[in-house]
């Protein structure tokens, strides 16, 4: 197993990309929502948002993944 | 449809990315002078390199008929070497003569260091005298925007033509301003870490296609040429035109490199068939 540091020296420059990514999808859908485009109320644009304020948390357990998935999951 | 890779290292690829290239319709590519993965210690195998990509390599991408051309510098990585730097800018305006040699590139910063400074400026001082295009690197991760400031401030001084000068591996947080100073500037598209396909559209649809090139990543680090056409295939699904994606992805790299007449490659334009 990896220690801390070795985890950020692994998998920081990953991350970094996929942080970018979300952002540039969240500007994506404010950009087409321009003008007359105003976009409906959506719920996966919701649960997106949600999801960045869960990973937003550093005092938590690290259970992040699996509290996403159900986010993004039916109830049981 | 017919792609032009602008930016493309193809000593560090194999002979099968050319013939994947050709068989999606890459009929050129440009290839910067660029770090070797190490420092070299003799300005001769610098320009053992230069004949390489200038004499070689344009054979080798004429097994799969795609046209290559190059560009030549030390790198700035390498210019914190200023003495070997020096003797080989002594010697490298002989391959202007080349035909498939379009300018001086890439040169710029990567640390941002005086070293470089001072080498930029030097190459760009021969790409003045010489009458060459030139082609400049920005620093890739957390020295990007002081690197991109500090290449606009170096040409500010200099008596350089915008249009004739590429500021490339920009993103969001640097296009406007060479942009809004009349350079081109481009994008270098990344399987992870850097730019991406995605985030590369998104800049087209944001800034238009005027004066913006796209390239690949293709090194001998982590990088893929086929994710140009990753970006092309994102922009058509998007809803944009065919000859929309002609126009960035082969018609500006012809207007930016065709200012130099060894290249000759034309804009092309779709014709609708009569029905």
């Amino acid at each position: 197993m990896l220690k801390p540091r070795e985890v950020l020296d692994q998998y920081y420059l990953d991350t970094r990309c996929q942080l970018l990514e979300i952002a540039a999808t969240l500007d994506r859908y404010d950009f087409a929502g321009q003008g007359d485009n105003a976009p409906a109320s959506d719920q996966r644009l919701e649960q997106i948002y949600r999801s960045l304020d869960l990973l937003s948390r550093r005092d938590t357990a690290t259970d992040r993944s699996e509290r996403l998935l159900n986010l993004y999951s039916d109830p049981a | 449809m017919q792609i032009i890779q602008p930016h493309y290292h193809a000593i560090a690829r194999t002979a099968q990315d050319y013939e994947r290239m050709a068989m999606s319709g890459v009929v050129a590519v440009a290839e910067p002078a660029f770090w070797a993965g190490f420092d070299r210690l003799y300005p001769q195998t610098f320009l053992d390199y230069f004949r390489q990509i200038s004499e070689f390599e344009p054979t080798r991408a004429a097994e799969y008929g795609i046209r290559h051309f190059c560009w030549v510098a030390v790198n700035p990585k390498e210019a914190e070497n200023p003495t070997l730097s020096f003797e080989v800018l002594q010697q490298m305006p002989e391959f202007f003569e080349k035909p498939t040699v379009l300018g001086v590139g890439e040169t710029g910063f990567h640390l941002t260091t005086k070293n470089e400074e001072q080498i930029f400026e030097a190459q760009v001082e021969i790409a003045l005298q010489y009458d060459q295009l030139l082609l400049i690197h920005t620093p890739h991760l957390k020295d990007k925007v002081r690197g991109t400031r500090r290449t606009l401030d170096v040409l500010k001084n200099m008596n350089v033509e915008p249009g004739r000068v590429w500021i490339d591996h920009v993103e969001e947080h640097t296009i406007r301003e060479p942009l809004d100073q009349g350079y081109w500037v481009g994008f270098t598209l990344y399987p992870i870490t850097k730019c991406s396909p995605r985030r590369a559209v998104d800049m087209l649809e944001r800034y238009g296609n005027e004066r913006i090139l796209v390239n690949s990543s293709a090194d001998w680090g982590p990088s893929d040429p086929f994710t140009l056409q990753e970006a092309i295939l994102d922009f058509r699904r998007r809803g944009h035109s065919l000859q929309e994606a002609i126009e960035i992805f082969h018609n500006s790299p012809c207007r930016f490199l065709g200012q130099t007449p060894k290249f000759d490659i034309q804009p092309i334009r779709v014709e609708e068939a009569a029905v």
